[in-house]
């Protein structure tokens, strides 16, 4: 049961600490409900360890896997399977969440429990988008988490929430129901649901494009891809820190992850067919955007727009189809993970001391939270990409990539480095720097041990795969090999 | 004729019809403080249905002489409107104690509605199809002027009544053209002869026509559904509750017994004209929702959308399409049974809570009935992990495997304006401040039935796929 349901293991058991903690009921069991999900965030996270240690990096094919009869009338599957780009992800999942539930320890304080069920029902249904092989079941996982995070913007978000959560919601909403139609299309084509069947399903240029783009009408809102990116912003301004954690550590990257999943193996032609309005849209997304990022004068605003620029870099990589793109991006949607929800994560200490986000309302912050401003200067750096850290990793390969494709792509995508470090070190500089600002500022009390926890997990793991990017790239080293033959071989 | 004929096939039937007259004498005798007894004859009657139905669910065949029909399909729909009627009248039952009621006609009319939607199932026959719809409507007509002090109420008896009627005249109009035509009444005749005749014949569409008018009258498409925000709002919310949920039920028994079960040779012309229907439906229900500020009212948009979404189900004209019409319909129902029982639930002694502001804060006074909510909501939206997602999947499917692509494309396109204002309940229950803090109403036994119906609509659970291969099957026996 243990050996052979792994992954079922993985998907329910947040899903069922959920249901735990809501059970707790009202803000009089608050203890109990942080207790019991911290518990089944650290049981979840230990759940999907051994999947990483017992995980045969020499083969491509899905592993661990499980597969029974769901629906029979329609073939829809309870199918379950990884590969190495999945792994990492999953991995990335359960690392998060735990972060997150550490993080909301002591800041939330209304609707304890439902906050903490919401957060593990959300990592039950991440889990399960990263290792269904059922396009119904991707599906259903994929938006059975839009409710959670509604939810958790609405209810415990900023000022604007409301009109933040509806709107990130339906935008959403809108993708998803195109590749829904996309999905049923291409079961009709290959006589089940399995995405396998689908991958190997040979397709028309012009059923391939229409596909395309309905995919793409789901993962470029996701991911988000210039120009529907406009929903990330506010979400990410609005949603308490936990929900920006997991919006950038983990919902980005089901975006990237679908691309990987579905348009390259099943639309190859397509895929290289319109490469270049993707390319196009991505260089936009990484020069544009990182302008934009530059003139915020909200901090969560500016590592919004950073991660749309990041973003960019990852679909930048998946689309100009070699091996050191391919890796790059996963590596960069892996850093952009924890660097991210380690800024996000820095901007919520600041917030929970001066209720701001306004980059004007700080100043000289090193003074008296000197090991925050250590901390947070090493993932600003990170963020800019620095050597050594995990955000050079997936950055310098994805420009390598982009070198033997065209020396433009290149240049244009190295611009990142510039402006990368532009403006998450000018904001840093403003924010920590300086003289005192304010009578407020001065006040402020350096981090405590619950926030040094979550500051040096996430520093720890980004120095480690700064420094030693193997274990990382092993992983994944045959799943892209194999993806890159899928994506090269033409369906025609 | 010396002969009897064997009763048998209609002993369910029999049964509820005389149960509902023995209903309304016993009612007369009880006093008004043990009105239960009444309550209590009317559940038992549907059980005794339940059973005679399931003992006879073997026997099929047309009985009657051609009039009479019976199939595993009038088998599975006659189990569900008796579950539905069940469950209507436990989430009344306070509702109209409250309010002064509870008495006996409220459930004989609704006995006598449910033997007119059991002979519409079991219709084989233009003259049966008739006889039921008219029993069903005239009991509506009465059960929404039943509360006889409120001017809405009796507004909204007014209005269905002229309008019901001019839809039963438009629909018998078709019938007799049809007649002219084919010189049958039965169903089945009527089939072989439009096949033999062929789908040109002027008459033959002329009558179509009519008959397709008079049906989406009574389903409620748009344009021909503007009694349905009235009726929804106007009549109290336990008629509502019976009018939203049991008669789309007969609707589906309508549409299938008539446009398929007869008339399937001009299934290309019915499709043309229900595409129209279906996307308007869809449309315009979606859209005019939105602006909705009364829950009844938004659920009666509401419904109409969800109506034109079966029909795209009916009208792809393959046995797929009927089969996810019939689950959507019966998952439809589950739905509208659970949102409308929530506003019964809320309800309480002088105060209905029928207003979207009465749903502010929702998840402050009572979590449990915000959170039953929001299922029934992120379920009639079409959400994962709901059964509304699925039963949307089953008719987007049968529309792609038929080619009609772009419908779908539509269909997904308006699910999500639709979304925003089922997410609109959500917000108002769990963003917003509660303008009152009253306790929740609603007895044990309300709460435990609503919980069941709410989290029926979880679709994680494997009963789906049961009852997809029941609705197959029932569609299989058709052909």
């Amino acid at each position: 049961m243990l050996e052979t349901h792994m992954l079922s293991i993985a998907i329910w058991l947040p899903i069922v600490g959920g249901v735990v903690v809501a059970a707790t009921g009202g803000d009089a069991n608050a203890a109990r409900a942080r207790g019991l999900a911290l518990l089944f965030a650290l049981l979840t996270f230990a759940a999907t360890i051994p999947l990483y240690l017992k995980f045969n990096a020499a083969t491509h094919a899905m592993q661990f896997v499980e597969d029974y009869a769901w629906v029979d009338a329609f073939r829809i599957r309870y199918r379950l399977g990884i590969d190495g780009i999945s792994l990492l992800l999953i991995l990335l999942t359960s690392f998060s969440t735990v972060l997150v539930v550490i993080s909301a320890w002591r800041v939330i304080e209304r609707r304890v429990a439902q906050y903490f069920a919401a957060f593990l029902f959300m990592e039950g249904v991440m889990i399960g988008v990263f290792c269904a092989l059922d396009a119904i079941l991707f599906y259903v996982f994929w938006e059975a988490m839009l409710v959670p995070m509604f939810l958790i913007i609405g209810l415990w978000g900023g000022s604007n929430r409301v009109y933040a959560t509806i709107k990130f919601f339906l935008y959403t909403f809108v993708g998803s129901v195109l590749m829904l139609v996309a999905l049923i299309y291409l079961y009709f084509q290959a006589g089940s649901f399995d995405i396998l069947a689908f991958q190997a399903q040979p397709l028309g240029l012009h059923a391939q494009t229409l596909i395309f783009l309905a995919f793409l009408a789901a993962f470029a809102v996701k991911v988000p891809m210039w120009p529907v990116h406009t929903w990330l912003p506010d979400a990410h301004v609005e949603a308490p820190t936990g929900g920006s954690v997991i919006l950038a550590a983990i919902m980005l990257k089901m975006g990237g992850y679908g691309f990987l999943r579905f348009s390259l193996p099943i639309t190859p032609d397509a895929s290289h067919e319109l490469a270049g309005v993707m390319v196009a849209l991505s260089l936009v997304a990484v020069v544009y955007i990182g302008l934009v990022a530059l003139v915020q004068e909200d901090m969560k605003k500016l590592i919004a727009y950073s991660s749309i620029a990041h973003m960019g870099f990852v679909t930048l990589g998946f689309f100009i189809f070699n091996v050191q793109g391919l890796e790059g991006g996963i590596m960069q949607m892996i850093s952009h993970g924890f660097v991210s929800g380690a800024l996000f994560l820095c901007v919520g200490v600041l917030y929970d001391r001066l209720h701001s986000r306004n980059i004007k309302d700080y100043g000289g912050v090193a003074a008296p939270m000197p090991m925050f401003a250590a901390f947070m200067m090493f993932f600003a750096l990170a963020n800019s990409g620095l050597p050594g850290t995990s955000g050079f990793v997936g950055e310098f390969l994805v420009i390598l990539g982009a070198f033997q494709v065209s020396v433009w792509y290149a240049l244009a995508a190295g611009t990142t480095l510039v402006f990368g470090a532009a403006y998450t070190l000018w904001m840093y500089k403003r924010v920590i720097f300086g003289a005192i600002k304010n009578p407020d500022v001065a006040a402020l009390v350096d981090i405590d041990a619950r926030e040094w926890l979550f500051l040096a997990a996430l520093a720890l793991a980004v120095l480690l795969m700064g420094l030693w990017p193997k274990p990382f790239l092993d992983v994944i080293h045959t799943s892209v090999e194999h993806l890159l033959t899928q994506a090269n071989a033409s369906k025609l | 004729m010396s002969e009897m004929p064997n009763i048998l096939p209609a002993l369910p039937e029999i049964a509820v019809a005389v149960m509902a007259c023995v209903i309304l004498i016993v009612d007369l005798y009880v006093s008004p403080r043990s009105r239960n007894v009444s309550y209590v004859l009317a559940q038992l009657t549907l059980v005794l249905a339940a059973a005679l139905t399931i003992f006879g669910a073997s026997t099929s065949g047309v009985f009657f002489s051609g009039m009479f029909i019976a199939d595993p399909l009038s088998v599975l729909l006659k189990l569900a409107i008796y579950l539905l009627t069940l469950f209507v009248f436990a989430y009344s039952r306070e509702y109209l104690a409250q309010r002064d009621l509870l008495r006996g006609e409220y459930f004989v009319l609704a006995l006598f509605g449910v033997v007119g939607m059991m002979v519409m199932v079991s219709a084989s026959h233009f003259l049966t199809l008739y006889l039921g719809l008219e029993l069903l409507s005239l009991s509506l007509y009465a059960m929404v002027a039943f509360q006889r002090d409120s001017a809405t109420a009796t507004e909204a008896a007014m209005k269905y009544f002229v309008l019901g009627a001019m839809a039963s005249g438009m629909l018998l109009y078709g019938m007799s053209m049809l007649y002219g035509v084919t010189g049958s009444l039965e169903l089945a005749v009527v089939g072989q002869r439009v096949a033999a005749i062929g789908a040109n014949d002027v008459v033959l569409i002329f009558g179509l026509v009519f008959v397709v008018v008079g049906v989406a009258f009574k389903v409620g498409l748009v344009p021909f559904h503007m009694w349905i925000p009235d009726v929804y709002h106007g009549a109290p919310t336990a008629v509502t509750l019976y009018i939203g949920t049991i008669p789309e039920i007969a609707s589906f028994a309508l549409v299938i017994r008539l446009l398929v079960g007869g008339l399937e040779g001009l299934s290309a012309s019915w499709s043309d004209m229900l595409i129209v229907l279906a996307v308007l439906s869809i449309g315009l229900g979606n859209v005019i929702a939105i602006a909705q500020t009364n829950i009844k009212r938004m659920l009666a948009y509401s419904a109409i959308s969800h109506m034109g979404f079966f029909l795209l189900g009916i009208l792809n004209a393959s046995p797929a399409g009927y089969s996810s019409a019939l689950f959507y319909i019966l998952t439809y129902t589950v739905m509208s049974l659970g949102a409308f029982g929530i506003v019964i639930a809320l309800s309480r002694q002088g105060f209905e809570a029928e207003r979207l502001d009465d749903f502010k804060g929702l998840n402050q006074r009572s979590p449990w009935y915000a959170f039953l909510m929001l299922l029934l909501m992120i379920s009639l939206a079409g959400v994962p992990p709901t059964v509304g997602f699925y039963a949307k999947l089953l008719v987007i499917q049968s529309l792609v495997g038929t080619g009609l692509v772009w419908l779908a494309v539509l269909a997904v396109i308006f699910t999500v304006v639709g979304a925003y204002y089922y997410l609109r309940i959500v917000k108002l229950m769990y963003f917003d401040e509660p303008e009152e803090t009253a306790a929740i109403g609603g007895g044990k036994d309300i709460r435990f039935l609503i919980s069941i119906n709410a989290l029926l609509l979880l679709g994680i659970m494997p009963w789906i796929g049961n009852v997809i291969d029941w609705c197959d099957a029932a569609i299989r026996s058709l052909h």
